[in-house]
């Protein structure tokens, strides 16, 4: 499978990252490198096989469900490029 | 007059222990140096002088009481992966730019309750992603090693860049890293340090910068295998912040590191052989070989036949969970806000400007490999292979107990040489990643110098939660190779 440039137009909106234009050729020809090279995979049978979506072998313990933190306000905001009167202030979302 | 620096960090836990001399010393020693350094090897990001003062002070009251943790008074360089409260931690991407975390990571508060002296935050690739430190915000950091009658200028490796060149430097006595695809092992080989990842899950990744959260391995750096052990011992633990830490106790490392590998068989896995691998690294591999059979190890041949499909199943995986775990970057809550016309436009200019082009084509990458459509032949296929992969490792360890192999296919290489292409980049880790692929414990051990005088790196891998063989290993080979190479100070 392979890219083109309106792909990764589309895939850039997605991704909510800005197109990058000046960019597109050399990008999809550099995604169009890697999807080549990771076609190589379907040379493996992994028929049956389960995927595996951790390392951990483990049973990991679940705590209990009890709030362990909080109050905090002004540590949450306080890395915020902009905010007023304990809120977030972000652009304009609902028309 | 600041010799000791050179000391590792056993001996100068011991000269503090004793009293000969003091943390603040050593502090400012290491500040002094590391500051001096910058304009050479870039390998901080920042320091801050009231906290690393504070805290050496506090050491120092504790050390007259006779009290004290593992790594009491010795100065620690954090990767700027790892949220140090207070202190700037930006991953070294612009879309951080001036985050300041309210908050401490469970590694590193780990560290500081065993003593351990914040000495300042390290360069490193841009969200960990490179092999080579080119594509951190802050620039290139510069390996303080050179090749002999040569002033061209060397990576340090990637993404830990600058842990693996303070520690080498001799700037701190040890260093935090984070090893996702070999980010640890690469930059420790390059370096001439020892760098060690533990089983997945043994060192909280808790208030770590989240790159690819099922491959991600917090470790140290450090200039022997016993100090590693040290820095490992001191790191791991179970967190119950953090869903996938292991709820076991951590043995005892710097033992282990201690212990007789009389009757240890180690694996040599012939799909480690690359077409095209220097000469020179296939020797110190056979050597490496030779010194455990001297030290009473059988040699056993075996297979890990899926290991050429590692890299190609990492770049599905890691850039898949990439791309979830950036999608939180959004100008809104903190770093960087490029404003436009309306919300959306504002997360595109922000993460269009705010991400390098390294980070971008992961990211595009991961969206395109989850999107619909193509979630089953990409992200799916490479959840079947990982499980294919981590299936070579358990059949490997039926037939030895830990598996011997390079760190890497080459020395340090010059800045510059090969970060247009990105396969040939992704290449450096064809012999680290299998090991977060599987989350098995891995360490690289120096283990002598190429013809050109840069230091390579030998592998230990072990099965998972056996790090205590892997690090008798690795200090077995340790002690076999009598690495004392440091590079010489032209900085």
């Amino acid at each position: 499978m392979s890219v083109t440039e309106d792909d990764v137009r589309r895939i850039a909106r997605l991704a909510r990252i800005s197109e990058p234009s000046d960019r597109l050729a050399a990008l999809t020809g550099e995604l169009n490198g890697i999807l080549d090279w990771i076609e190589q995979l379907n040379e493996v049978d992994v028929e049956g096989v389960e995927p595996m979506t951790t390392p951990v072998r483990f049973p990991l313990p679940q705590r209990e469900d009890v709030v362990t933190d909080g109050g905090i306000r002004d540590k949450i905001l306080i890395n915020a490029p902009s905010s007023e009167e304990g809120f977030f202030v972000v652009p304009k979302s609902v028309e | 007059m600041t010799d000791f620096l050179t000391l590792s960090l056993a001996d100068i836990t011991a000269k503090l222990k004793a009293r000969e001399i003091s943390a603040t010393e050593v502090a400012m020693a290491a500040l002094d140096a590391a500051e001096a350094s910058q304009g050479a090897l870039n390998a901080f990001t920042s320091f801050d002088h009231g906290k690393t003062l504070t805290m050496a002070k506090a050491s120092d009251d504790r050390l007259a009481k006779g009290e004290g943790g593992l790594i009491e008074g010795a100065p620690i360089a954090v990767k700027d992966l790892f949220a140090v409260d207070g202190v700037p931690t930006t991953a070294c991407s612009h879309i951080l730019d001036g985050f300041k975390p309210p908050y401490e990571s469970t590694v590193t508060s780990k560290l500081w309750a065993e003593g351990g002296v914040f000495l300042g935050k390290t360069n490193m690739d841009e969200f960990a992603m490179g092999s080579s430190n080119e594509t951190s915000f802050y620039g290139n950091v510069i390996n303080p090693w050179r090749a002999k009658g040569s002033e061209a200028k060397l990576t340090p490796g990637g993404s830990s860049g600058g842990s693996a060149a303070a520690v080498a430097a001799n700037l701190c006595f040890g260093a935090t890293g984070t090893d996702t695809g070999g980010s640890i092992r690469q930059p420790a080989a390059f370096t001439g340090t020892v760098g060690v990842k533990a089983t997945y899950g043994r060192a909280s990744r808790w208030g770590a910068v989240a790159f690819a959260s099922s491959l991600d391995h917090p470790g140290p750096f450090a200039k022997t295998v016993k100090d590693a052990a040290i820095l490992m011992q001191a790191m791991s633990g179970h967190d119950p912040k953090e869903s996938t830490s292991l709820p076991l106790d951590v043995p005892d490392f710097v033992t282990a590191a201690a212990a007789s590998v009389k009757g240890k068989k180690i694996g040599v896995p012939k799909e480690y052989r690359m077409d095209g691998m220097p000469a020179e690294i296939e020797t110190l591999w056979q050597q490496g070989v030779d010194w455990l059979k001297a030290a009473g190890c059988e040699i056993v041949d075996v297979s890990l036949p899926h290991t050429k499909y590692a890299l190609p199943t990492y770049y599905i995986i890691n850039p898949a969970e990439a791309s979830s775990n950036l999608a939180r970057y959004d100008g809104m809550r903190y770093g960087l806000r490029v404003e436009g016309q309306d919300l959306t436009e504002t997360y595109e200019k922000t993460r269009g400007e705010g991400f390098g082009h390294e980070v971008q084509r992961r990211i595009l990458m991961g969206t395109y490999v989850l999107s619909a459509g193509y979630y089953d032949a990409y992200y799916l296929k490479a959840l079947k292979v990982r499980r294919r992969i981590l299936e070579d490792f358990d059949q490997a360890f039926e037939q030895c107990d830990a598996l011997l192999t390079p760190s890497t296919p080459s020395a340090a290489f010059e800045l510059g040489s090969i970060s247009a292409d990105p396969i040939s980049m992704y290449l450096n880790d064809i012999f680290t990643v299998t090991a977060n692929i599987a989350g098995v414990p891995a360490m690289s051990v120096p283990a002598g110098l190429d013809a050109s005088g840069l230091p390579l790196g030998l592998q230990v891998i072990t099965p998972a939660l056996d790090e205590a063989t892997m690090f008798s290993v690795g200090a077995a080979l340790e002690d076999a190779a009598g690495f004392k190479n440091r590079p010489e100070k032209w900085w």
